[in-house]
């Protein structure tokens, strides 16, 4: 390559990290503000979510009513607006609990090794050898439906992919001079795992980890479609796309809405993992 | 190559065990009370007494790990017990309904591939251009989109609006097929097609390729006889991979267009907590997808030599 095209090639590479920093900076407003909507959902309501009126009962989408209403007469907007509490929090907790516990998980096997370590990967190969929603589906038919319980099912079977990545980048990290430095000049391992371990790996799952909040809100919410997870009286996109289904040829907005509202959601947490990834690792931006 | 065969064989082992423990130990802690859940669906008030007669008939009053090797013997002799509802035989209904759910995954497949391939070659040729960026977004709305409310989203569109096709299906047909596949390709193609494309891109940034144009082969012969040829080893094991979520995937597509395969029937039983019907879904779907992925990883190496002669260690 001459040096001319080299030039090239690292401007190139800068133009892009500015253009991949611009959409980080647009794309984590967006996530923060339907995080604060979430938050505030109750106050942004323009009705009562539950409250009933069947006067109106299934009116399509008008001035008043932008979504329409519910067969109870029930504001859709309201509705999905308050429905994100349920779904983007259980969704937001499932993430966080699946690479906190995959993480310390993988850690731990990584740098002790030994028994612990094959026994705690021939049960991560065993949650691994199940196809995903399949086990995740009897676990909740187990613990009886729930929000609660759709996350316990899907942490289940999603934390082995995260001690994986954990494992794998600690046993990269453990065998360097500084490491073996650290132990020389008499730090436990306690303090070398969270000081000196940790730090250097936590990039890959933390991308990891953005990249699945998509994923993990479409399947609570297909738990919750299935009636495993969130019941009826609370607000949830899945739960209310279900109780809608039989109303889809007549009325399709009580059916599209919380469908809509899911899928931007996961658009808008999908755009951006695929950032933070470019922007951590721009060798990948362009390949996936 | 044959050790390699007979390692992997050996490694199935305890990994269907533990498939086999789990799934029995989460649907015994489950149905625990079975016989009291029987009686009481039947609607018969019973004394202490005929229950604990009909748990020793059962076998639920012996210690755990006999329950699960008389349930395992069973499960390798194809009986798993009858239905808590319909009393129906679950391994011959399971049986009954498997080829639905085959025929229908092998419908989207094929759909997947014939999409994603092409899509997927384009993408990588016109890399950073506007078609690249096109089939890009496509892939990437496809992937945001659940696999239920595209189904529903087809069913409002094509079979409510516009009327092509059945809303529930009817029999084995070829209409009644078109929208559960659909539904299951725009998915999996979504994700496929991001791998179609890596794949190739990265065949296409090897050295040969620059070798072959300083050379003044013409790009298209570069394209079908070389990357191509190259890629494909990798293409295919991927498509393999991804059937086993493929399986997993058709419950709720098959639940919602009425398709009467496995995926409904688990869904079913899930509705009426009907374990034993639940526990035989968790348990085939489990053994035929691992099954699938040492196909798919064995064919890997059997088709491509540089991992065969490399490899062999793992």
């Amino acid at each position: 390559m001459s040096a001319n095209t080299a030039c090239v090639t690292v401007r190139s590479q800068i133009l892009k990290k500015d253009y991949t920093k611009v959409k980080l900076i647009v794309f984590s407003s967006l996530v923060i503000a339907l995080l604060i909507m979430t938050i505030f959902s109750e106050v942004i309501c323009p009705y009562d979510p539950n409250m009933q009126d069947n006067s109106i009962a299934l009116n399509p989408p008008s001035a008043q009513h932008l979504f329409g209403t519910d067969r109870y007469g029930r504001d859709m907007l309201s509705r999905v607006i308050i429905g994100s509490q349920t779904s983007i929090f259980s969704t937001l907790s499932l993430v966080a609990i699946i690479s906190i516990v995959g993480t310390i998980v993988g850690v731990n096997c990584g740098y002790f090794s030994g028994a612990l370590d094959s026994i705690v990967m021939r049960i991560s190969d065993v949650c691994l050898a199940f196809p995903g929603l399949v086990f995740a589906l009897a676990i909740a038919a187990v613990l009886n439906g729930g929000v609660q319980n759709a996350v316990i099912a899907l942490a289940v079977i999603s934390w082995p992919k995260y001690s994986r990545i954990a494992r794998s980048q600690t046993l990269a990290v453990k065998h360097t001079d500084f490491i073996s430095a650290a132990r020389l000049s008499g730090s436990t391992s306690f303090k070398i795992i969270t000081k000196h371990i940790l730090p250097n790996i936590i990039g890959p799952i933390l991308v990891t980890a953005m990249l699945d909040i998509g994923t993990m809100l479409m399947e609570i919410a297909a738990l919750s479609f299935l009636g495993l997870g969130a019941k009826p009286p609370i607000a949830e996109w899945g739960s209310m796309m279900s109780s809608g289904r039989s109303m889809l040829q007549t009325y399709p907005w009580v059916v599209l809405s919380p469908g809509i509202a899911i899928f931007l959601s996961v658009v808008l947490f999908n755009l951006l993992g695929d950032t933070i990834r470019d922007y951590v690792d721009p060798r990948n931006s362009g390949i996936k | 190559m044959k050790s390699y065969i007979a390692k992997r064989l050996l490694h199935l082992i305890p990994i269907l065990l533990g498939i086999t423990l789990l799934s029995f130990a989460m649907m015994r802690i489950a149905g625990s009370d079975a016989v009291i859940q029987k009686f009481d669906n039947s609607g018969i008030a019973v004394s202490q007494d005929v229950i604990n007669a009909e748990r020793t008939r059962l076998g639920l009053d012996k210690p755990f790990l006999t329950q699960y090797f008389t349930w395992l013997g069973g499960l390798l002799a194809g009986d798993m017990g009858v239905s808590h509802v319909s009393g129906a035989d679950v391994f011959s209904t399971f049986t009954s309904k498997l080829p639905a759910t085959l025929l229908l995954t092998a419908t989207s497949i094929l759909l997947t591939v014939v999409i994603s391939i092409p899509l997927g070659v384009l993408a990588a040729v016109k890399q950073n251009k506007l078609t690249d960026y096109i089939i890009r977004s496509l892939s990437f709305v496809g992937n945001s989109m659940p696999n239920f409310f595209v189904a529903l989203v087809l069913m409002y569109l094509l079979a409510i609006k516009v009327g092509i096709f059945p809303v529930i299906t009817t029999g084995i047909s070829l209409k009644s097929v078109a929208l559960p596949t659909f539904t299951l390709t725009i998915a999996m193609s979504a994700k496929y097609l991001r791998q179609v494309r890596a794949t190739v891109l990265d065949e296409l940034s090897k050295e040969y390729i620059a070798g072959a144009k300083s050379r003044g082969i013409r790009f298209s012969i570069t394209l079908w006889k070389s990357v191509l040829r190259s890629a494909l080893v990798t293409i295919i094991t991927l498509l393999a991979l991804s059937i086993g979520s493929l399986l997993g995937g058709t419950a709720i597509v098959e639940s919602i267009f009425m398709w009467d395969g496995v995926g409904k029937l688990a869904v079913d039983a899930i509705n009426m907590r009907d374990y034993p019907m639940i526990q035989a879904y968790v348990v085939w779907m489990s053994i035929i997808y691992v099954c699938v992925n040492l196909i798919a990883d064995l064919s890997y190496r059997i088709l491509d030599p540089r991992i065969r002669l490399g490899g062999d260690e793992t």
